[in-house]
């Protein structure tokens, strides 16, 4: 680890204009300075500003930056009406750590690319110029939507995923005033400056995330991974599902593990809406989904895992193929 | 009491001692410290005026250190020194080698190998100087990086008898398939670790061992001085797996270090450093080929496989170990080659051999068990020889068949469905399977100390470790059980190179072994208290502290008169070695679910039953069987080296990156443990456990989601990613 200085923040105010790297949780930061990926020379502590409460707003809820994602996942206005959000953050990690991690840090932790990781590789992302190590090596983790020859890199984390398909929003403070960001655009693709993982600009803090007015229906986040439990995702999707009338009425759809963001394809959903539900339908928008999917090699894999993901999702949320035993 | 072990003690004395400790599922008696964080690890001593070692690794794969910028480290804050001595090691030892092995880091072998020691004032500061260190190489031109297709040479006697062509052709069943295995590591939970002292010529080093009179050597050797003048401290083990059965780079490092600066050096590995640079298990190609006559009785076995190693390095995994004795079948062709290659170490890794042979060779035999129309539990049971093919001597003691009828009992194997994708439950595919488990048993030369002391309290000493495994309760067990003192009177002291040498913790044999010698010194004490007593031995009974005989009653304080009574125990392996096939063998019964959709395996339950001769503690031998079967699942489900091939660069050298299973993963395991006497293995009847339940536990999990959902998986671990492109229609 390099050598820093510390200083931490006792309100906001002090936090933001800073040349200072905001620490929150530390739970991914810390890693990445002990391998000397990171080396801010200065950390801001931004444990003790407040930001850490769960609130209404509006018909929907504003989540501090420092709320805990243990604390989020249990919150009972959560789990009663975004459930998909709770179920997203139990996805991920590890207990220990989710009682650490905080909203602002959790859409701030950067990928786990292995060359990002490892210093003497080539990474745009670490090193802007350098080149990339993943294309051409090991990429089983890397993204099948939006990779450039730059950055083939994911963003790794479930909760913003959820967040992505509940279209919430990042309000971010800087120097020069406040500003509201879709999470949607809120991290980007890495086109040609990986080393930007979101639209944060030096200084700026993410001080909340907005949740609009609960929406109900059916929402499932589906994680699929090597192990059970403590891994990141290969690929998931998140997706609250309406149904009226035998028809579907919403389909708001996002997936993890697949590009430099929660990857968002609004043509998904829209072909759901308005049909009965059925595996015909189901194939169909998932084939859309996976259309514009360009595997590295390592990772080819991840187009027909999506595919029928998606598809099984899509059927558990509309009580399409059941739960019961068979013997066939 | 020296000698080796020649004759079959059929006595089973054990079994007439009254102290009632033997079997009795105690509990280790340091778990109490380990769990309250207060029993110290290697890394957890703190002589005063320690300084901090970080060890340099190297970003090639192969080739020379030709620069070495010491200057500008040495100029950064607490940095104390910077060391690339020749005796640092490039490789860490083998198991068993009691000398050192290849020195010398001006050379680099393998990606991530140590070139430099970085000592500083603080860990901090040592970290951030040996990652700024700057380093010329120059670099190898074409260097081997991958195993597969690379020629190959025998890495392992073959065997070959009769003719398995001709067997092969006149099979009325057969199959010939072709299985990989991927890379696995140890991953203990405790990395390398070791604190070196000086007192003059004198070096005392804390580390983390699994045999300690061998790691003197080895130490002694490396720093080219006399074992006399190395001390080895290793009271508690947080894991070695085979890992620490030889020394790594960090003992020499921090003894060179802590010599030079005139104080005490600490050398921590980071995780990475443990996976970079530590032995790991072999990746392995292996072909099986079984032929079966019209009978149902396999003429034929053939398992060839290749592994890989560095350059000259003798260990290749030795996948065909159980083949060897496992099953009938008079043509043979067994063989392991090397593929030279330049990638870490690959050494011993918990259950070497059989824990990937048995994988495969079970898959295989399930396979063969389909194409014949056999019940698989059927298949085994009429293939179990009565000697071993090709050396025609009888096995010591073998509970496979009691193992395979309680466990498909036990377990409810009568419900399995015949045919595959025959059940589903929602978007899963459910399916059982079964495997057979086989692990080699081996005595290995062993001593301990006994004392009975005056006051009636039991001391054991031994240099034996104790890995987590159970070495402290089981000793005691045994030395209480003997001489009838009870287990909370009993002291067992272990890990110091100044105590007798016990067997060390590896290839399953510490129990057995240094328990043997236990027994041994315990025997010779009850002589002497017969003898006082004015019995013969056979009348003499011990427990609670009083010596009952003959009608009489005399407490064994009396009989000590003040003294304490010490005798040596000592084994060696003899003839019974030769003379019996010795193996510990078991069944393994599972339950998978297979997400139709997805690709993901999920374990419903386990079942694993197992007979290893004397059971010496039910509690520790139980949870090795579970950890036995949790390495199992993870070979078959998650655990995998990745390698960059272009560099040779390990890809996920972390526990994030390297999938051991998870509480989730894990579903409800159950072991049956088989009373067994073995009297051939050794004079306590026991033989060895810790590796057992690895042996043949990712089998029953691949023939289980071939039950499932009607896929045959050839390539380990089965991945969502590998399982996929094979799964049937999923609506
Ligand atoms: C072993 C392991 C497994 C994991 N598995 C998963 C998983 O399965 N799924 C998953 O989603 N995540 C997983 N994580 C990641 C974990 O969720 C993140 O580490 C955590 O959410 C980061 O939050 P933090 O508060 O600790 O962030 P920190 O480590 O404190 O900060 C992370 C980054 O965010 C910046 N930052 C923090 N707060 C703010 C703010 N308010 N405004 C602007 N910038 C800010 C920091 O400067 C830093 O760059 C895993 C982590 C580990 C170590
Ligand atoms: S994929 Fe991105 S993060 Fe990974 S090596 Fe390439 S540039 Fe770096």
């Amino acid at each position: 680890m390099k050598f820093f200085d510390y200083a931490r923040a006792t309100e906001l105010s002090e936090a933001i204009g800073e040349f200072a790297k905001p620490i929150a949780g530390g739970t991914n930061l810390l890693d990445l300075m002990k391998l000397e990926v990171e080396t801010p020379s200065r950390l801001m502590d931004i444990n003790h500003i407040g930001l850490n409460e769960i609130s209404p707003h509006g018909d929907g809820l504003r989540i501090g930056a420092l709320v805990r994602n243990a604390d989020c996942a249990a919150d009972l206005r959560v789990r009663r009406d975004y459930p998909l959000l709770a179920r997203a953050i139990l996805a991920g990690a590890s207990p220990q750590l989710r009682n650490r991690a905080t909203t602002g840090g959790n859409l701030c932790q950067r990928t786990r690319c292995t060359y990002f990781m490892r210093l003497g590789t080539r990474c745009n992302k670490r090193e802007p110029g350098s080149g990339c190590d993943a294309i051409g090596g090991v990429n089983r983790d890397h993204a099948i939507f939006g990779a450039t020859e730059h950055c083939i890199a994911t963003y790794p984390g479930d909760m913003a995923v959820a967040l992505a398909a509940l279209d919430a929003s990042v309000q971010i403070e800087g120097i020069d005033g406040s500003r509201q960001v879709s999470l949607r655009d809120f991290h980007r693709l890495p086109d040609g400056d990986p080393h930007l993982d979101n639209v944060l600009t030096g200084g700026e803090i993410i001080t909340s995330v907005k949740l609009p007015a609960p929406v109900g229906g059916k929402q499932i986040y589906r994680k699929i991974r090597d192990r059970a439990s403590y891994a990141f995702a290969l690929v998931s999707v998140a997706a609250i599902v309406t149904l009226d009338q035998g028809r579907i009425t919403r389909a708001d759809l996002a997936f993890g593990g697949v590009a430099h963001k929660p990857w968002h394809d609004p043509a998904v959903g829209r072909a759901l809406i308005g049909n009965e539900p059925s595996d015909q339908l189901f194939s169909e928008a998932a084939d859309l989904l996976v259309n514009q999917a360009k595997g590295q090699g390592g990772n080819d894999f991840k187009i027909p895992l999506l595919r029928r993901s998606l598809i099984a999702v899509l059927r558990e949320a509309t009580g399409i193929g059941g739960n019961d035993v068979r013997n066939l | 009491m020296f000698g080796t072990y020649d004759i079959p003690d059929q006595r089973n004395l054990l079994d007439r001692t009254r102290q009632g400790l033997i079997g009795a599922p105690l509990e280790r008696p340091e778990s109490g410290l380990k769990v309250c964080g207060v029993a110290p690890y290697a890394a957890e001593h703190h002589p005063p005026n320690c300084a901090e070692g970080v060890l340099v690794t190297a970003t090639i794969p192969q080739g020379r250190v030709i620069a070495l910028h010491k200057d500008e480290v040495l100029a950064m804050p607490g940095v104390l020194g910077v060391f690339a001595d020749k005796r640092m090691l490039r490789r860490p030892a083998q198991g068993t080698a009691g000398k050192a092995p290849v020195q010398d880091v001006r050379a680099v072998e393998y990606h991530g190998q140590p070139i430099a020691l970085v000592v500083a004032e603080t860990f901090e500061q040592a970290t951030h100087a040996a990652k700024a260190l700057r380093v010329e190489y120059e670099a190898s031109a074409t260097v081997p990086l991958d195993p597969e297709g690379l020629e190959t040479e025998p890495g392992r006697k073959p065997v070959v008898l009769g003719d398995l062509d001709q067997a092969m052709a006149e099979a009325a069943h057969s199959v010939d398939l072709t299985f990989t295995t991927e890379g696995h590591a140890s991953a203990a939970m405790e990395p390398h670790a070791s604190v070196a002292e000086w007192q003059g010529d004198d070096l005392t080093l804390w580390g983390s061992f699994q045999m300690i009179s061998h790691n003197v050597k080895e130490l002694a050797d490396s720093l080219r001085i006399a074992p006399r003048h190395v001390r080895i401290r290793s009271a508690y083990v947080g894991g070695g797996f085979g890992s620490k059965l030889g020394i790594s780079h960090d003992a020499v490092a921090a003894a060179i270090a802590a010599r030079e600066l005139g104080r005490p050096v600490r050398v921590v590995l980071s995780r990475q450093q443990v996976f970079d640079t530590i032995t790991r298990r072999s990746e392995t190609g292996q072909r099986l080929r079984l032929a079966l006559d019209a009978g149902g009785y396999l003429a034929g076995i053939g398992h060839e496989a290749w592994v890989s190693n560095l350059p000259d390095e003798p260990f290749a995994e030795p996948v065909t170990q159980a083949t060897e004795f496992l099953y009938s079948g008079e043509n043979r062709k067994l063989a392991v080659n090397l593929a030279r290659i330049s990638r870490v170490t690959s050494g011993s890794v918990r259950a070497p051999g059989e824990a990937v042979g048995m994988q495969v060779l079970e898959a295989a035999m399930d396979e063969l068990a389909e194409k014949a129309g056999f019940d698989p539990i059927e298949l085994r049971k009429r293939n179990l020889p009565s000697s071993q093919p090709g050396k025609d001597r009888p096995y010591s003691s073998r509970m496979l068949i009691e193992a395979l009828d309680q466990g498909a009992r036990a377990f409810g194997w009568q419900d399995r469905k015949p045919r595959p994708c025959m059940t589903r439950e929602g978007e899963w595919w459910l399916g059982m399977g079964v495997a057979s488990a086989a692990r080699v048993n081996m005595l290995r030369p062993a001593a301990a100390r006994v004392r009975l002391e005056p006051d009636g309290s039991l001391r054991v000493q031994s240099d034996q470790t104790d890995i987590g495994t159970g070495s402290y309760a089981i000793l005691g067990q045994i030395a209480g059980e003997m001489l009838g003192v009870p287990i909370a009177r009993v002291t067992v002291e272990l890990g110091d190179s100044s105590l007798p040498s016990g067997a060390g913790s590896g290839g399953s044999f510490g129990a057995s072994s240094t328990g043997s010698a236990v027994f041994r010194a315990c025997e010779a004490i009850r002589d002497k208290l017969a003898h006082r007593l004015g019995v013969p031995i056979e009348a003499l009974e011990l427990r609670d502290g009083m010596a009952i005989a003959s009608g009489r009653e005399v407490a064994v304080i009396e009989l000590l008169r003040g003294e304490a009574m010490e005798e040596i125990g000592r084994i060696k392996p003899g003839k019974t070695d030769k003379d019996y096939a010795q193996a510990s063998y078991g069944a393994f019964f599972c339950e998978v679910a297979v997400n139709a959709f997805t690709a993901e395996t999920r374990l419903r339950r386990m079942l694993g039953a197992f007979g290893f001769g004397r059971v010496l503690n039910a509690r520790t031998a139980r949870s090795q069987c579970l950890g036995g079967m949790v390495w199992g699942i993870g070979s078959a489900l998650t655990e995998e080296l990745g390698f960059d091939l272009r560099d040779g660069q390990m890809t996920n050298h972390d526990l994030a990156g390297y999938h051991v299973p998870c509480h989730a993963d894990i579903p409800a395991l159950e072991v049956i443990l088989l009373e067994e006497r073995d009297a051939p293995a050794s004079p306590i009847q026991a033989k060895g456990v810790g590796e057992l339940a690895i042996c043949g536990a990712a089998a029953a999990v691949a023939n289980a989601i071939y039950n499932a959902c009607g896929v045959r998986m050839h390539d380990f671990p089965m991945t969502p990613a590998r399982l996929l492109p094979k799964l049937p229609d999923p609506f």
